[in-house]
């Protein structure tokens, strides 16, 4: 089992990394022929960046759109963003001070994130035109996420899994010296969701997270009138 | 136009998101455009006898246009389904197709985007709802592509701002391509390069109606305020949308542009060559002819020798103007192509280029330039609609916003009774007038009616409140859907009108007898 998750691990951290890469290299490369902010935008690179940031802490289109889109799209993020810090701690040794800090927020932010997801799968099929948008992925993706946080949530708290030896197990992956990984139904079921989520991260709609930043609508700034946008293959139109 | 009698939805006391009704809308669809109005723009004259050719030629162009557009390739893949858009159409408000959602209507093309280019809709289409490109979902395109107005209100609620309209374009650019155009819109970019404008008026008849225009004003105020055609070495190059030339209520605005250009003492001039401000092309998404539209103005403008270029009151051209034109043509700064390099030195950089009316009559109240009868407006008490392409697509003046305010500052330097209508339906949450993007013909007209509902609750509720009977607006388009749809609604056409309307009853123009 140790080294099936070894390999399965190796592989999902390679898709993953490869093909967010491609994807990347495939928006940044492609051009942005127009000037296409949606106004009220700023008229300056650093406002920008700092819409960029609003846009992406505090999810402010979304804000003005649903609250309660936003109220459990926010708890499931942030959740996630602090679930993530407190699982550094199986990567490094010394376990790095802040990440020491967040360890007490990080393990109740996998409530936060269990119910945010709850909130948001129940959306699919309460609410008549989010049940209508909703595809098979779209619950796949929500299960997965859950399937994670429910079975991370289960070893913390209920069933405890052998934490030195999973730590061990993950930074001897980081040196290529595959160690035992412990016997537990539970942390398997984890591990196995979140390599699938690697996997999938790269040719799904998680692509939402590198997406928003090529953005556009969100990235421009508005000043057409002062700087010109020509694109390559338009400035192509320009010899005829 | 025959068939049955449309009716507007019934006013709503608390406006909520409809239940959906699939498919309520599928019935709607416009003229198809004919093998010679598509002929006239390149693309071919109708579908091919052979789907498979169809098929194939829009495949290859949807994998082009991913390759030219960021804005496309990001947005067929960023979409979360989160549903935040999902109750922000007034087309989807006035009908309940669930099909007139952004996310749904997007999905039409995601769906074909996924199957053609993407390792998951290519291995497992039912799971990430993926489907083939056949006849039938090309005629969905058409149909709900031509049911949206490109407004862009579903981009400002989105958390990574995907922009209907940018989808709408392409698909319609796709449609296009496969010989699939719409009728008029097509039919009046035709138009635009064959006569000069989008309704087809000649020169001469341009010349005629301004002369006549030019008796009028002189009949109601004695003063000889100009309304020239092609003058040489005026200051300004107006360029306006062709029905303020003769439209209702749109003539009164352009005879508000003529008395602020005479009040200020500024030399100007329309240009029969770019007698229109409109680009159609924006609506079919078609670069090559948007910029082939645009060009006119900069030859015109070259040609005429002006200092400054100037755009009337039409949303959908002041977007491709402040935004698009020194893309496309070089009018802006920051150009080095031959004309665009003689177009700077002619242009006089003291002013933005181009200006949109309203920038150029609020500098000149600013200034002290201009004086006003307020009282004159005492009979209107005047709320403003902000068009989707200004609001949400381009700007004036100098900080992000002034689009918002320059109007209405100019509406309360000319008028007493002001009242705008409720937070969450102006400014960038404005609802669409329902007709823009090239969705104002006939056939359109129940989507069209259905589409002005929550504009029309909005401006209920101030004409209930306020009493307001006048609505100004800055955009041709809003002024034509308006002047059609508000009846059905229980208001009169007379209330519909241009900002430059209320600026013309109010301005002194100096040497009155």
């Amino acid at each position: 089992m140790s080294l099936f998750f070894a390999i399965l691990f190796y592989a999902a951290s390679a898709i993953l990394v490869a093909g967010l890469a491609a994807k990347i290299v495939g928006f940044a490369r492609t051009p942005a022929p127009l000037n296409i902010p949606t106004t009220p935008a700023p008229t300056t690179p650093a406002g920008v960046v700092f819409r960029m940031f609003r846009e992406v802490v505090f999810f402010e289109s979304l804000f003005k759109g649903n609250l309660w889109i936003w109220a459990m799209g926010a708890m499931f993020h942030f959740g996630l963003a602090l679930v993530l810090v407190r699982h550094l701690r199986y990567f490094t040794e010394p376990v790095w001070t802040w990440v020491a800090i967040a360890q007490p927020f990080g393990m109740y932010a996998g409530f936060l994130m269990a119910a945010g997801l709850a909130g948001l799968w129940a959306r699919r099929f309460l609410v008549e035109r989010i049940r209508y948008i909703s595809t098979a992925s779209d619950h796949l993706m929500l299960a997965l996420l859950l399937v994670i946080a429910l079975t991370g949530l289960g070893m913390k708290f209920l069933m405890h899994t052998d934490i030195v030896a999973v730590k061990a197990f993950f930074l001897g992956l980081m040196r290529f010296d595959i160690q035992s990984l412990p016997v537990h139904v539970g942390l398997y079921i984890h591990l196995f969701c979140v390599a699938a989520l690697m996997i999938v991260f790269p040719f799904s709609k998680l692509l939402h997270a590198p997406g928003v930043f090529f953005s556009p609508t969100r990235n421009q700034a508005d000043n057409p009138r002062e700087v010109r946008h020509l694109a390559p293959w338009a400035a192509q139109l320009e010899k005829n | 136009m025959a068939g049955p009698e449309i009716k507007a939805p019934a006013f709503r006391e608390f406006p909520t998101v409809p239940k959906i009704q699939p498919d309520s809308m599928a019935h709607l669809k416009c003229y198809v455009a004919s093998e010679k109005i598509q002929g006239e723009l390149g693309f071919p004259g109708k579908l091919a006898d052979n789907w498979q050719e169809t098929h194939d030629a829009v495949i290859k162009r949807m994998g082009e246009l991913l390759e030219k557009y960021r804005s496309l390739r990001v947005f067929m893949d960023a979409c979360v389904h989160c549903g935040s858009c999902t109750d922000k159409c007034h087309f989807f408000i006035g009908t309940g197709d669930p099909k007139n959602m952004p996310v749904a209507r997007q999905e039409l093309l995601r769906s074909v985007y996924r199957r053609y280019f993407t390792p998951a809709g290519k291995m497992f289409p039912a799971l990430v709802g993926a489907r083939d490109l056949t006849r039938e979902v090309l005629d969905e395109w058409y149909n709900y592509f031509w049911q949206c107005t490109e407004c862009r209100r579903c981009s400002v609620f989105c958390p990574y701002g995907i922009d209907t309209a940018e989808v709408t374009m392409a698909a319609r650019e796709l449609l296009d391509i496969a010989g699939y155009g719409q009728k008029y819109s097509n039919e009046i970019i035709g138009k635009v390069h064959r006569v000069g404008n989008n309704l087809g008026l000649p020169g001469p008849a341009l010349i005629d109606t301004l002369t006549g225009l030019e008796e009028d004003v002189k009949d109601d105020t004695g003063c000889d305020v100009r309304y020239p055609v092609d003058e040489k070495g005026a200051e300004v190059l107006l360029v306006t949308p062709s029905a303020d030339f003769f439209a209702e209520p749109h003539i009164d605005s352009t005879i508000g542009y003529g008395k602020v250009f005479h009040a200020a003492g500024i030399s100007w001039t329309f240009s029969s060559k770019a007698s229109e401000a409109g680009n159609f092309g924006l609506f079919i998404g078609n670069y090559e002819q948007m910029r082939k539209i645009a060009l006119r103005v900069r030859e015109a403008a070259l040609e005429l020798g002006v200092k400054r270029i100037v755009v009337g009151e039409c949303g959908h051209a002041w977007r491709a103007a402040y935004a698009f034109w020194n893309t496309l043509t070089g009018i802006g700064a920051g150009a080095n192509d031959p004309f665009a390099v003689e177009l700077q030195k002619q242009l006089d950089p003291r002013y933005k280029q181009p200006s949109h009316i309203c920038e150029v009559t609020w500098d000149l109240i600013q200034q002290g330039r201009l004086k006003f009868d307020k009282e004159a407006n005492d009979h209107r008490i005047i709320t403003f609609h902000d068009s989707c392409n200004v609001a949400r697509g381009s700007r004036m003046g100098d900080y992000p916003g002034g689009q918002f305010d320059i109007p209405r500052n100019i509406i309360r330097a000319v008028a007493n009774k002001f009242v705008d209508m409720a937070p969450e339906t102006i400014g960038e949450k404005t609802f669409c007038c329902g007709g823009g993007g090239g969705v104002l013909n006939d056939e359109l007209i129940e989507l069209r009616v259905k589409g002005a509902l929550p504009r029309m609750e909005a401006l209920k509720r101030v004409v209930d409140d306020h009493g307001v009977n006048f609505m100004a607006l800055i955009c041709a388009i809003c002024k034509a859907q308006f002047t059609k749809v508000v009846p059905y609604y229980g208001f009169k056409s007379g209330m519909i009108g241009g900002v430059h309307q209320l600026v013309s009853t109010a301005i002194k123009l100096g040497n009155e007898q």
